[in-house]
């Protein structure tokens, strides 16, 4: 045997051991490593033993030289006549004015009919981007339930949280900060929704969506993790660096009677990205 | 005999002998690089096998269940249906674990084999009249491509694939005018709706693959037909193709490239973990991983979204939000300056000949600039695209290094557009102008026994100032 007929019977060889000994590993249950290993030896083995036999045992005739199809083998006349035959089947249906346009007509409102499936695709936006689950009166509670009370917190730190009855809401989600009250430069009219340095947002970036993760204590920043767009926290989250272009709606907050924390309200912007219909 | 009988067949009821005979005797150039477009109709060949057998398993639903599988540490958690599906397919499903991995390998390599194989197009002027619509088609499926990865890594419902999903709501919020509805009307309302995972899968295995079998088909069709474009080997004559006939050789070396490519692909799948969700947890809608890296096709777009200014537009009681030119705008016009580069270059170089030979990069040194320059641009907003895992490993702030890759984004292609339109020109001075070989001197002893010197300028490549490779030979095999 030739040496290139040996490397390509030793491949199959090998492809043919490979896949017996698949059906062993798999009955065994051996895991993806082996499993893989082994489809890659079987098929590997047919890949290497098919390249061995076309490039070092079939003969090599000298590479063949073919004419190049013509790619415009019409005559003039041809493409003149070709022409014509479209053109008078047109002037055909033109001739017909009235019905021709009636046809186009028909066609454009079989256009517009099409559109019914479409809109059945979601509901209209009305004014939902507008407004979350937050009412005034709602409790702020944690993500599994927790009421959230005005000593949760220690200046410095921050929590995510929800109106109670809508924990895991997407559009609702806050969060709510401690600073030291003194430090807070919120303008006169939303001074009164942060009590004692505790102070709510809405915790989706206002760049592209994403859950702001990240709140920075020294700097009193909330950073995101997606664009790093970041927030100052202590001057109503005005954007300070990344892509946001706008600061995030605040959730005016007070402590009740019992210590507990209750929204006064929606946010004060709507929530998240941009779109056309905001202001 | 079988052959016989079909071949017979064929003929009395489609008139085919002749076509069999032309198409099995037809020749097809061969080049390494040639060989980029078929590991991508291979890999997502393997997309279609391995696909076809995780849609068995997967359930494309978000309602919620309490994790009971195998895997301890998501022992009891409230997951989605389809996170808890995708979970079995990886612990408990025979084999599942291999075709899961396989199939998302397979989806990196489709792309960058395109990806790959676009450059080599545009490198080498393939695009060229007649080829133009070749090119739209692959540009076409270069986007269909990133479209089904894009569906494919959201339908897990876990963490990343959540957070990916939801900057893409937010983009299509962002359109003026529509946004919102066409945001509401694709993702069935609000994100994070219902709707959105069945309807991800939907598109993900039934309507973007359609197109993709369809445009794959025209785009194959229509190399068949327009025969491949080639380095043309010297003394053939222009309107001629040389190359391997299909039957055998061409086929058997291009039945084992597909498997190699299989091999590799399930080698992958079965050694190197990828997309490992369990890690990341389900999704929630109030939290976000971090770092977060989308796969590398979209790595531009993320970039893109990083480095872009926080500009938004108000005016008569509406917003065009920051999303709408980097996530909406500029990948459009990237799209579509690629989609007609071959009409552009043609207009600017006012060329309407019909093209057959493949060109060398320096032959067209723009072109060459241009495409380098683009090639920079895009690994800039990849890097910047990861910009947070960088700043970690380079030790500098985030901030800073976004600073260095704005200012990076508009030097470097224009340095690397100058250097390479340079490079091009000098190499393509020296193939007019070549190196002239010395004149060959022939010593011959005469009868008196002294030498005759003669100056021959006679025999192959020997004449004082003929070139010393012009055109790379096409390839010899052994």
């Amino acid at each position: 045997m030739k040496r290139p007929e040996r490397i390509a019977a030793a491949a199959f060889s090998v492809a043919i051991a490979a896949a017996l000994a698949l059906f062993v590993a798999y009955v065994q249950g051996s895991g993806p490593q082996a499993e893989g290993v082994l489809l890659a030896l079987a098929l590997g083995g047919v890949g290497v033993g098919l390249l061995v036999w076309a490039t070092r045992l079939m003969p090599h005739i000298r590479d063949e030289t073919q004419p190049r199809k013509k790619t415009t083998p019409a005559t003039e006349a041809d493409r003149e006549s070709a022409v014509e035959t479209v053109e008078a089947g047109v002037d055909e249906i033109k001739r017909r004015r009235f019905l021709s346009r009636l046809l186009v007509g028909a066609a454009g409102a079989l256009g517009l009919a099409a559109l019914i499936p479409i809109r059945s695709l979601g509901r209209s936006p009305g004014d939902s981007l507008f407004r979350t689950k937050w009412t005034s009166g709602a409790r702020l509670v944690t993500s599994d339930g927790t009421p959230v009370t005005s000593s949760t917190l220690e200046i410095g730190s921050f929590i995510t949280v929800f109106p109670e009855g809508h924990e895991g809401s997407s559009d609702s989600q806050a969060v709510l900060i401690r600073v030291a009250p003194d430090q807070l430069q919120l303008p006169p009219e939303r001074g009164a929704g942060a009590p004692d340095g505790l102070v709510a947002y809405s915790k989706i970036c206002t760049h592209a969506g994403c859950p702001l993760g990240l709140y920075l204590a020294a700097t009193h920043e909330l950073r995101c993790p997606c664009h790093q767009s970041t927030f100052d926290v202590l001057d109503s989250a005005r954007p300070v660096y990344g892509p946001a272009p706008r600061p995030l709606p605040q959730l005016p907050i007070e402590i009740d009677g019992a210590g507990g924390l209750r929204a006064t309200g929606d946010f004060t912007d709507p929530v998240g990205p941009s779109f056309w219909e905001e202001a | 005999m079988i052959v016989r009988r079909l071949v017979d067949g064929v003929d009395e009821r489609l008139d085919g002998t002749s076509f069999i005979k032309r198409n099995l005797r037809k020749v097809f150039p061969d080049h390494w690089s040639f060989m980029l477009g078929e590991l991508a109709l291979y890999s997502f060949a393997l997309l279609l096998l391995t696909g076809t057998f995780l849609s068995l398993f997967f359930v494309a639903s978000p309602a919620e269940t309490v994790y009971r599988g195998p895997y301890a540490p998501l022992q009891g958690r409230e997951v989605s249906l389809a996170y808890d599906s995708v979970l079995r397919i990886s612990f408990e499903v025979r084999a599942g674990l291999v075709m899961r991995q396989t199939h998302h390998w397979s989806a990196l390599v489709f792309v960058a084999a395109m990806t790959a194989h676009l450059v080599r197009v545009f490198f080498t002027g393939a695009f060229r009249k007649p080829r133009e619509l070749s090119w739209i088609i692959g540009v076409t499926l270069l986007v269909l491509g990133i479209g089904a990865g894009f569906t494919g890594y959201s339908l897990p419902d876990d963490l990343l694939s959540g957070t990916g999903l939801r900057i893409i709501y937010s983009a299509v919020l962002s359109i003026p005018v529509i946004g919102t509805w066409l945001a509401y009307l694709f993702f069935g309302g609000e994100f994070p709706s219902a709707e959105l995972i069945p309807r991800l899968f939907v598109m993900h295995i039934l309507l973007i693959p359609a197109l993709i079998v369809g445009a794959l088909s025209a785009h194959l069709a229509l190399v068949w037909h327009q025969t491949h474009t080639q380095f043309r080997p010297q003394g053939t004559p222009e309107e001629s193709v040389t190359g391997t006939p299909v039957w055998p050789k061409f086929a058997l070396k291009s039945v084992g490239l597909a498997f190699m490519t299989f091999a590799v692909l399930t080698g992958l799948g079965g050694l190197v973990q990828i997309n490992p969700i369990w890690l990341y947890g389900p999704f929630l809608p109030y939290s976000a991983p971090s770092p977060a890296q989308p796969d590398f096709y979209a790595g531009w777009l993320e970039g893109l979204l990083r480095l872009w200014p926080n500009w938004e537009f108000h005016a008569f009681g509406h917003t065009i939000g920051e999303l709408f030119l980097p996530a909406v705008v500029v990948p459009g016009i990237i799209f579509t300056a690629l989609a007609l580069w071959p009409f552009i270059e043609a207009r600017v170089t006012r060329d309407t000949a019909m093209h057959h030979d493949a060109q060398r990069p320096r032959e067209v040194p723009v072109r060459a600039g241009v495409g380098a320059a683009g090639i920079a641009f895009f690994v800039l907003l990849m890097l910047a695209g990861s910009n947070d895992v960088l700043a970690k490993y380079l030790q500098v702030e985030v901030d800073t290094l976004n600073g260095v890759l704005k200012v990076l984004l508009f030097v470097v292609p224009v340095l690397v557009f100058a250097i390479t339109w340079w490079i091009c020109r000098d190499l393509r001075a020296r193939d007019a102008a070549p190196i002239a070989r010395p004149a060959r001197v022939e010593f011959r002893r005469n009868a008196a026994g002294g030498f005759d010197e003669s100056h021959d300028g006679a025999g192959p490549g020997a004449g004082p100032g003929e070139p010393v490779a012009a055109r790379p030979a096409d390839r010899e095999d052994p």
